[in-house]
């Protein structure tokens, strides 16, 4: 197993998640650095995903790697019943790095079992999507200034929203305090606000998305609600545009509120929030390619700061 | 009356584990753990008896076979309350009580179906996360939580 591999962003610490932050603005500013020169990546993608992917393999790209894999299981040989463990230890003889998404939960934490290589965790089911969440950190970094002291507001799915889960555990680190909103169907696990408890961070719970949670946000996370995760289908009807997120409710909001979003988005956020400039998803997913540039120069163990 | 009856029908061990104070519930759960459906000595298995502190409780007692601390933590998972007794020579040489492991390695069935574990020829593992009030396991690889009590044997 490889101590830099990446599989949940619990597995890092402050300091780790700081080195990856600085590496992201560094890529920012020279995104095209040519220090994976001779280095080979691997993208394993089980479950096909195409916005991870090619974030991924810019990102190898842009630093001068190269990269091999598949974006279609039905061209692995998965298809002939062959084992993940068996998948990884005949692609570690070939690769530096594998970066693999995958349809079970631990596929990755399984991987780094079996292998040597480092693997970096580009989603495995509904369990962990750990560069999601560098990038969602970055974004908050670079549009507050800081990660201290701010209040994030989590808006929709929060039941099964894995970014906000990783985001949440993440950010214990920097003195946050959350706004959960959310209908009774989708509130945040009693085991996410028990973590809250635990580490000491402050967080109210509410159904209304009102302006006063508005304007004393700094940062709002919308997510998707999605239909499927409804037994009632009547109660769907009922909430799905109770958290809609519209320009004219940002009217008294602080100056520095950003919304974020980890897309793709339907109609949770009105296509009238695009052009006001407190609407950062578009500019978060850009920051994407900068955030795994700097997961995999850690993961191959180059430090660009150093040159 | 029953207690009579009970000392009667389980007779006093010269060597051997006598597991006492398992739920009446994990008995053969505990049995199957344990592995005692292959054991070659004489094996008494007691459910349903008289206790003072759980109601009702199981008794195990396996004559002629020590065995070691980390095989009988296997069964602390679903015998939080079980206590072992080591006898030699009619006399209790070693009384404890059984603890969880911090990990605990191929015994729990991990209900996520899709969870890789359920997938992959592979041995499941479980952390523990919480003692107390009631011990909490959690799933290396997909993370979804179990009560002791809730975990599946597998």
């Amino acid at each position: 197993m490889c101590s830099k591999s990446l599989v949940s962003i619990e597995d890092i610490s402050k300091d780790e998640i700081l080195d990856l932050l600085e590496r992201a603005r560094y890529f920012e500013q020279h995104p095209n650095s040519k220090i994976l020169d001779g280095k080979v990546a691997a993208t394993l993608f089980f479950e096909p995903s195409t916005r991870t992917r090619l974030s991924f393999e810019t990102a190898v790209n842009r630093l001068g790697g190269r990269i091999i894999g598949f974006s279609d299981p039905g061209t692995s040989s998965s298809v002939k019943g062959e084992t993940l463990k068996d998948t990884i230890k005949m692609v570690s003889n070939y690769t530096d790095i594998i970066i693999m998404r995958h349809f079970l939960e631990g596929a990755a934490r399984y991987a780094t079992e079996v292998t040597d290589v480092p693997i970096i965790n580009a989603g495995d089911g509904a369990n962990q999507h750990p560069s999601q969440t560098m990038l969602d950190l970055y974004s908050i970094m670079k549009t507050q200034g800081g990660l201290e002291n701010l209040t994030i507001t989590m808006v929709g799915d929060l039941k099964y929203g894995r970014t906000v889960h990783s985001l949440l555990m993440a950010m214990k680190y920097f003195n946050p305090r959350f706004i959960f909103v959310a209908s009774k169907e989708l509130a945040m696990p009693q085991e996410y606000k028990d973590f809250c408890r635990a580490e000491g961070i402050e967080y109210i719970e509410t159904e209304d998305f009102s302006p006063e949670v508005i304007n004393q946000s700094d940062i709002i996370y919308m997510t998707r609600v999605q239909r499927e995760r409804f037994t009632d289908p009547m109660e769907y009807e009922r909430v799905k545009d109770l958290y809609t997120l519209h320009n004219a409710m940002l009217e008294g909001s602080k100056p520095n509120l950003r919304i974020l979003h980890p897309l793709p988005r339907v109609n949770e956020i009105d296509r009238d929030v695009d052009d006001n400039p407190k609407a950062y998803y578009f500019d978060q997913a850009r920051n994407g390619l900068f955030a795994r540039q700097a997961i995999i120069t850690r993961a191959l163990g180059i430090n660009p700061l150093e040159k | 009356m029953s207690n009579e009856k009970k000392e009667l029908a389980v007779a006093a061990l010269r060597r051997g584990t006598v597991i006492d104070h398992i739920p009446s519930s994990a008995v053969f759960k505990a049995v199957k753990i344990l592995g005692l459906e292959d054991m070659p000595h004489a094996v008494t298995i007691g459910c349903n008896l008289a206790s003072k502190k759980l109601g009702s409780k199981g008794i195990i007692k396996v004559s002629e076979h020590i065995f070691d601390k980390a095989d009988l933590d296997r069964i602390a998972l679903i015998a939080p309350t079980a206590v072992v007794n080591i006898i030699e020579d009619y006399n209790v040489v070693e009384k404890r009580p059984v603890s969880v492991p911090d990990t605990i390695t191929g015994i729990v069935r991990c209900t996520n179906p899709k969870c890789i574990t359920n997938n992959e020829p592979m041995a499941t593992k479980f952390d523990v996360v919480a003692r107390e009030p009631e011990i909490r396991i959690r799933c290396r690889y997909c993370n979804h939580t179990y009560t002791g009590s809730d975990a599946k044997i597998l």
